[in-house]
Formats: C-alpha cells, sequence, structure tokens
C-alpha cells in the first residue's frame, strides 16, 4: 500500500503536470512546485477521495490569512500529509 | 421567443408567482424553471426550451442554428449552481472553477426542449463538485463534471440571487 506521501505527489504530479521526481517530502507546494489556488482545488477534491477525507481548506486558509499558523504547517508536503494522516485517523476512531 | 414557461404551484402560491422570463441566451439566462429539488438526494432537475431566435444563431452557425457548446456548459453550470444554493442554504455564492469530461453528444438547435440534471459529487471545504447533463427528448446532449469555488456573496448579490431562484421554483424546506 502506497505510503501518504507517494499518494499526495502522484496526485500532485497528475494533477499539475510536475515531474515526480520534483516532488520531495520537504517541497512546498506553492513556493516551490508552483500550485496555484486553482490546481490546489483539484488537488484537494484529488486527496479527499484518495483518503475519504474532506482537507479542511477554508479553515486552514483562515488560519494562515490570520497569522495562527505558518503556511508551511499545511503546504510543505511533509505537513500536509501528517495533516491527512490525522484526518483519516479520526475518521477511523 | 417562445412562451413564458410557467412553474408549479408549490406552498400555496399562485401558479403566475413562478412565471419567468424563458432561456435568453445572450443575457445568460440559461434555466426556465427548476422542476425538483431533492435535498436528500442531493439532486436538481430543471428544464428549458432553446429559443426561437437569439442573436447567438447569426453567428453559431450562418442558416444552421445551433446552441453553442459554451452555453450548454453554462447551462450545465446553472443548474449545477442553483443545486449547491439550495444545498447550502445560500450561505456561499458557487462560481464556476472547472470543467471536466465534457462531451458534446448531440446537436440542439431552437425550439428544442432541454431537461437539465444536476447531482453532488463530492462537498469540500470552500469547493464543491457536480455532474450535470442535458437531454432533450430524450437524448443525450452532453454532459461534464463540474468544480465551483464557494465564495462569500459578493455585496447585494446573495438576495437577488435567492429572489432569482425562487422564481424559478427553487424552494427550500423550512431547517
Amino acid at each position: 500500500m502506497a505510503s501518504t506521501f507517494e499518494t499526495v505527489a502522484n496526485i500532485i504530479s497528475e494533477t499539475c503536470d510536475i515531474p515526480r521526481d520534483q516532488i520531495t517530502p520537504e517541497s512546498h507546494a506553492i513556493d516551490d512546485l508552483g500550485v496555484d489556488s486553482l490546481a490546489f482545488l483539484d488537488i484537494a477534491f484529488a486527496i479527499d477521495k484518495a483518503f475519504g477525507i474532506k482537507l479542511p481548506l477554508e479553515q486552514w486558509t483562515q488560519e494562515v490569512n490570520e497569522g495562527k499558523v505558518p503556511a508551511e504547517q499545511y503546504f510543505v508536503l511533509k505537513n500536509l500529509c501528517a495533516r491527512i494522516d490525522e484526518l483519516v485517523s479520526a475518521k477511523v476512531a | 421567443m417562445g412562451e413564458p414557461s410557467v412553474g408549479p404551484n408549490r406552498r400555496g402560491r399562485p401558479a403566475t408567482y413562478f412565471q419567468t422570463l424563458p432561456m435568453r441566451l445572450e443575457y445568460f439566462q440559461m434555466i426556465d424553471r427548476v422542476a425538483a429539488f431533492d435535498e436528500a438526494a442531493a439532486r436538481l432537475e430543471a428544464q428549458s426550451t432553446v429559443p426561437g431566435e437569439s442573436p447567438v444563431f447569426e453567428g453559431h452557425f450562418p442558416g444552421h442554428p445551433l446552441m453553442p457548446g459554451v452555453l450548454l456548459t453554462e447551462t450545465m453550470a446553472q443548474a449545477s449552481g442553483y443545486l449547491i444554493l439550495g444545498l447550502c442554504r445560500f450561505s456561499h455564492m458557487p462560481f464556476l472553477a472547472g470543467v471536466e469530461k465534457a462531451k458534446f453528444r448531440s446537436f440542439v438547435g431552437p425550439g428544442a426542449p432541454l431537461a437539465i440534471t444536476a447531482e453532488l459529487v463530492h462537498q469540500g471545504s470552500g469547493y464543491a463538485v457536480t455532474k450535470a447533463k442535458i437531454r432533450s427528448d430524450g437524448k443525450a446532449i452532453c454532459d461534464a463534471e463540474l468544480m465551483f469555488r464557494m465564495l462569500p456573496f459578493p455585496d447585494g448579490l446573495s438576495a437577488r440571487m435567492r429572489e432569482q431562484a425562487e422564481s424559478l421554483g427553487l424552494m427550500l424546506e423550512a431547517a
């Protein structure tokens, strides 16, 4: 079974036409990979479907805009994957 | 142009309450009436009749009028938009953000009756995805998967959208 990172990296690669080998756990989706907000919706849709969750994008956006949380918390892929794992665990629990 | 469509008589409102202007392509007025809204099934059915005359047909195509695919897409998007507005009870405005898997299977021209259906595929956070299709006289015309970005209503638009949705027959049960 693919790891969360493998699944997310493949989704980003396919959705945004980014070579898979350029996507690492340290990549920042926006700053390093150039993912724009519309492309991120496509990514979120694919992640929601793949993991059976609902990424709380509105909440995350609000937290980042209000300066409560650095954007890296959600947009660096290893952190994004940790958030996904938390949501999956919460769903199972 | 055809006769104005008359919507169903619901909640004791007179049928004329739902009387609306028919489809007008040049005004992006694509839905004549909402025929059914099933909140539990997250599904909406709408109806329209392609107008007999429109400036759009002067160019698309001269002497051979056909409803443009882009306006069929807009028709599916509007039906989806009313579905999302009904489901979220006008908390946000859906703006078309993506069109995937669009297929235009048959031509339709002036006077064709259109049966439009929209179903929610996924309600995400800040976005929604629908599948919509149009049939005419039982024949598949087009279908697509549509993504909408859900944003706060621009000033004044919420009331206008509610009024327009009600005039088309989109009635919401009390929460």
